[in-house]
């Protein structure tokens, strides 16, 4: 589940890049927003770095994967902030997809998916961002102590 | 950290001071996803903010909205606004 979400992610990164999407609009704001030409020149001299960095983050968390799928995962602490990092871009995706909102209560939200249709894609993804959220609240904890 | 750059208390009217000495600032925006404590951690870490510094910089970016995270040199707050995207933070750049 962890490794298709971080793959997508990678996907969007590399062939599918696409500034027009909201998702890659979100991953790499503009940092000028009241000026054009100041946002470009950032994006120039930023961009290449940043999406290297944000593929070698998903592919840390691919490479820590046990193939087989069950089993344990030990993290150090440069680990741990690279999968920090990666799932917060992995959240961040699956949030604008599934349009989640200040407001938004995961639990509802759920709640309602499943009334709806048990099987949709919408109930397996809301419950991989909140197990995703689940797991980067853990990973925090830890790692500030 | 660094004292953010002002204008010197002398000068009448800061619209006066040239437009490249007056200091920039990095703010960091609201979004829906990103945790709390996720959010305390990243400045802590990128900015050797206390927690409570931390703590208070992101309860400003939930409830107003947006805090200014770092304030200095151009260059300087393009380097914090990079290293706040690596980490999934929505950060921009402005001159108030």
């Amino acid at each position: 589940m962890l490794r298709k979400v971080v793959t997508e992610v990678i996907a969007l990164l590399s062939d599918g890049f696409d500034r027009t999407d909201p998702v890659v609009d979100r991953l790499f704001p503009d940092a000028y927003p009241q000026d054009p030409g100041d946002a470009a020149d950032f994006r120039r001299y930023t961009e290449g770095d940043l999406k290297s960095s944000k593929i070698d983050q998903a592919g840390a968390i691919l490479a820590a994967l046990p193939s087989t799928g069950g089993g344990e995962v030990r993290l150090d602490a440069e680990a741990a902030e690279a999968w920090l990092r990666a799932l917060t871009d992995a959240r961040l995706a699956l949030g604008i997809r599934l349009e989640i909102e200040d407001q938004t209560d995961l639990e509802d939200e759920l709640d309602d998916a499943v009334a709806r249709d048990p099987t949709s894609q919408r109930v397996f993804q809301l419950s991989v961002y909140a197990y995703l959220g689940y797991l980067q609240e853990s990973l925090v904890d830890a790692i500030s102590r | 950290m660094a004292a953010p750059q002002t204008v010197p208390v002398e000068t009448p009217d800061i619209d006066e001071a040239p437009a490249a000495d007056r200091p920039w600032i990095t703010v960091v925006h609201n979004d829906p996803v990103n945790l709390m404590s996720y959010v305390t951690w990243v400045f802590q870490k990128l900015f050797g903010y206390s927690r409570d510094k931390a703590e208070k910089l992101m309860l400003d970016v939930h409830h107003k909205g947006r805090a200014v995270v770092s304030s200095g040199m151009r260059e300087r707050m393009e380097y914090d606004a990079s290293r706040l995207h690596s980490y999934g933070l929505w950060a921009t750049i402005e001159q108030p």
